[in-house]
């Protein structure tokens, strides 16, 4: 298929795949551990409310999977359309 | 074995260490010394760049700043490990499939300018140097307290250290000496923090311990409430108190974030991995190792927090602070396990006043005009202004008589109190003195004194080895001598590094006392330059030199004006025209703040501008679609 090689194609695979990332990225540290925080103070992490432990602790676990998922995800689509070294 | 005898063998053999790592790992070419030959494996790497990242700030007063913090000064923890989230999936992949040396040099091809390369030559050293000054000043400081030398001595010998393995071994030799660092500081800050979780917690990880529940009154409360009711009964803001600005918060969360990711001496370390997908993954493993620390910073924080408020009020334990008496000097005085506040006072770190004469040391919050009032006391004192002590010491006591003494109920003068008796405590404590605090075995504090050194030389290595690339690859090699043969240039690299190692040398002996205000500079500079300049040059085939050299004056000019503005033009005292008081704050964003504001900024001039100038040429948009495809990096090119 000519356009799986294209690298426009690839381009924006991984664009999409940057933008869901960046989603979650915002999502953990700057809606779970500080805009939402007042809305979250119900739900509990042990002895901490989630706003807290999300951001002192819970954002950082998200931060260092989310970069494992987005490197595994690349690297599969860089063999995908045939761009991996 | 005595402490002293003890911290000297420790620190000693960590240096032998450091040093027998730079002879072995000598750079023999510019690609070994600006990129360590592109050989180093990711999961390495990951850990010297932990090392090159965390520097004295993060080992040092990280803890100390979230524990009378709380949670507002969970920005530090969001922001200085997201910024890696931005850096794998915006730029490190990208920069380096481009497969040059340095920052500049990325934006200097891609902007098709040397102007635009200067410019960012000038933000780099900016950042750099200001970044260093803190490093050195940490090393004195950690010589000065552990080793019983004077401050200037230790700078000395720190300087002398890292002349040693940087010049020597370039990012070869700097690469495998921070993983070294890495694993002595990573060590010396868990030890502590895995013995105190126990004690306070039960729980053996401090990760757990902080959301567990306190043991030492039978564990039926859990820690942080603990936390709560004891410093709030004595007229703090509770630990886990809402932020009083969410707005700020998130603009101070996004300066680091960004400015993490911009940071110069950072990105260049994803230019010594073998491949672009290496990058990614490196960006990954890095972020492992600062987590290992970065998690644990707030349970050290937490735990240090109580530690010493149970120290001064014994009876917090179990019941009612107040209910108990306060700490008294003759305890301070005889029972060892309190020994380690003496050994601070001596430092100036930690200040009490026996203001009542009661012969015990009450650490209370004061209300805010009483507050005023004993700040306006000092100051006056300071001044030896008598006329002035006199009018404020008057006013003071019916303040004492109507000021509340946290929940109790009653007044400073119906408990008897003249103020808060413990003065000062500086943050860098909660790091330095938790072992003595937690009365752990001699060689822990040895360890923590070794660690902190790490922690200020592999920052250090890393930001002069960024300078000195700054000036041997993008000052002389392409501006003022283009001809200059590889050795030429490895010897202008370890020149241009020895200057940068004297420079930094002289302003951690001088420092201009500026040093933490300085930090909000590098950040906020790197967030409203470098990263959009990069980012922008990866993701848009449009931008234009005009563009990103608008944008990059335009983020450079507003976010020091800003700052400038609240702390001293240049940092001078006094300088200043608006007090830096949260009030006078713009929409309440503090200078601290100011890096994201710089940064949109700089996104939004550089696509107006880029717009109404002609598209970059064709070369230039040939090397965008290059970049974006991991196929083909190979090593890098030395041109």
């Amino acid at each position: 298929m000519a356009d799986r090689s294209s690298s426009t194609a690839y381009w924006a695979a991984n664009v999409r795949v940057i933008l869901i990332s960046l989603a979650v990225w915002f999502i953990a540290s700057f809606g779970m551990g500080i805009i939402l925080r007042p809305m979250l103070m119900g739900i509990h992490v042990g002895g901490a409310d989630l706003g807290f432990w999300m951001a002192q602790n819970g954002s950082i676990y998200v931060f260092l999977v989310l970069i494992f998922a987005y490197a595994w995800r690349m690297n599969k689509l860089d063999k995908e359309y045939g761009v991996d070294e | 074995m005595d402490q002293f005898t003890l911290n000297l063998i420790v620190v000693g053999l960590t240096f032998a260490l450091y040093i027998g790592i730079a002879i072995w790992a000598r750079a023999g070419s510019t690609a070994e010394f600006y990129a360590a030959g592109q050989g180093v494996p990711p999961i390495m790497n990951g850990m010297a760049t932990g090392a090159d990242w965390m520097s004295a700030a993060s080992f040092i007063s990280m803890a100390g700043i979230i524990a009378f913090g709380g949670y507002e000064a969970s920005a530090y923890l969001m922001g200085w490990t997201g910024g890696y989230v931005l850096l794998a999936l915006l730029l490190a992949p990208y920069l380096r499939k481009f497969g040059k040396f340095t920052v500049p040099e990325f934006i200097g091809d891609r902007f098709y300018s040397s102007g635009a390369r200067l410019l960012a030559v000038v933000c780099l050293i900016v950042i750099s140097v200001t970044y260093v000054i803190g490093q050195m000043t940490g090393v004195g400081v950690t010589f000065a307290r552990f080793l019983e030398v004077s401050t200037s001595t230790g700078l000395y010998i720190g300087a002398a250290i890292v002349f040693a393995y940087a010049v020597l071994g370039g990012m070869k030799g700097i690469t495998y000496t921070q993983v070294a660092q890495y694993v002595v500081l990573i060590v010396a800050y868990t030890i502590p923090a895995l013995f105190i979780s126990l004690q306070l917690t039960g729980n053996l990880f401090p990760q757990l311990g902080l959301i567990g529940s306190y043991a030492p009154s039978g564990g039926d409360v859990a820690f942080l409430a603990k936390l709560d009711a004891v410093v709030t009964e004595l007229g703090f803001k509770a630990y886990t108190a809402e932020s009083s600005n969410y707005f700020n918060m998130f603009l101070f969360t996004m300066s680091l974030m960004i400015g993490t990711a911009g940071l110069p001496h950072v990105i260049i370390r994803f230019f010594t991995v073998p491949k672009v997908s290496d990058a990614r993954s490196s960006a990954g493993w890095a972020l492992v190792f600062i987590a290992l620390l970065y998690t644990v910073a707030p349970a050290v924080g937490s735990m240090a927090r109580l530690n010493l408020t149970t120290t001064m009020w014994p009876n917090a334990v179990t019941g009612k602070a107040l209910d108990g008496d306060a700490v008294s000097l003759a305890d301070i005085a005889s029972k060892p396990e309190l020994s380690w506040v003496q050994t601070w006072e001596k430092t100036g770190l930690l200040v009490m006043k026996d203001l009542n004469g009661d012969g015990k040391i009450q650490y209370v919050n004061e209300p805010g005009p009483l507050a005023a009032n004993t700040k306006a006391l000092a100051d006056a004192t300071k001044a030896n202004d008598e006329a002035k002590v006199a009018e404020l010491t008057a006013a003071r006591e019916p303040l004492l008589a109507e000021a509340q003494v946290g929940t109790s109920g009653k007044t400073f003068t119906e408990m008897g109190l003249k103020g808060n008796e413990l003065l000062t405590v500086n943050n860098d404590i909660m790091v330095l003195a938790n072992p003595e605090i937690a009365d752990l075995p001699g060689w822990v504090v040895a360890l923590v004194a070794a660690g902190a050194l790490a922690a200020a030389l592999s920052t250090a290595a890393g930001l002069l080895l960024a300078i000195s690339s700054a000036i041997s690859h993008d000052l002389i090699k392409s501006t003022i001598n283009p001809n200059i043969s590889e050795k030429g240039e490895l010897l202008a690299a370890r020149i241009s590094m020895a200057f940068a190692i004297a420079l930094a040398t002289y302003l951690g002996l001088n420092p201009p006392g500026f040093a933490a205000q300085t930090v909000a500079l590098a950040f906020g500079l790197a967030a409203a330059t470098i990263f959009p300049a990069l980012m922008m040059g990866i993701f848009s085939h449009r931008i234009s030199k005009e563009g990103a050299i608008a944008g990059m004056l335009v983020g450079l000019v507003f976010t020091a004006s800003y700052i400038f503005v609240y702390k001293g033009w240049f940092f001078i005292p006094g300088t200043n025209n608006l007090p830096d008081t949260p009030d006078q704050y713009f929409f309440g964003i503090s200078p601290l703040s100011i890096g994201t504001v710089g940064a949109i900024l700089n996104f939004i001039v550089a696509y107006v501008v880029s717009m109404v100038t002609s598209a970059p040429p064709k070369n230039v948009q040939e090397l965008v679609e290059s970049i974006r495809v991991p196929k083909g990096a190979g090593a890098a090119q030395s041109h």
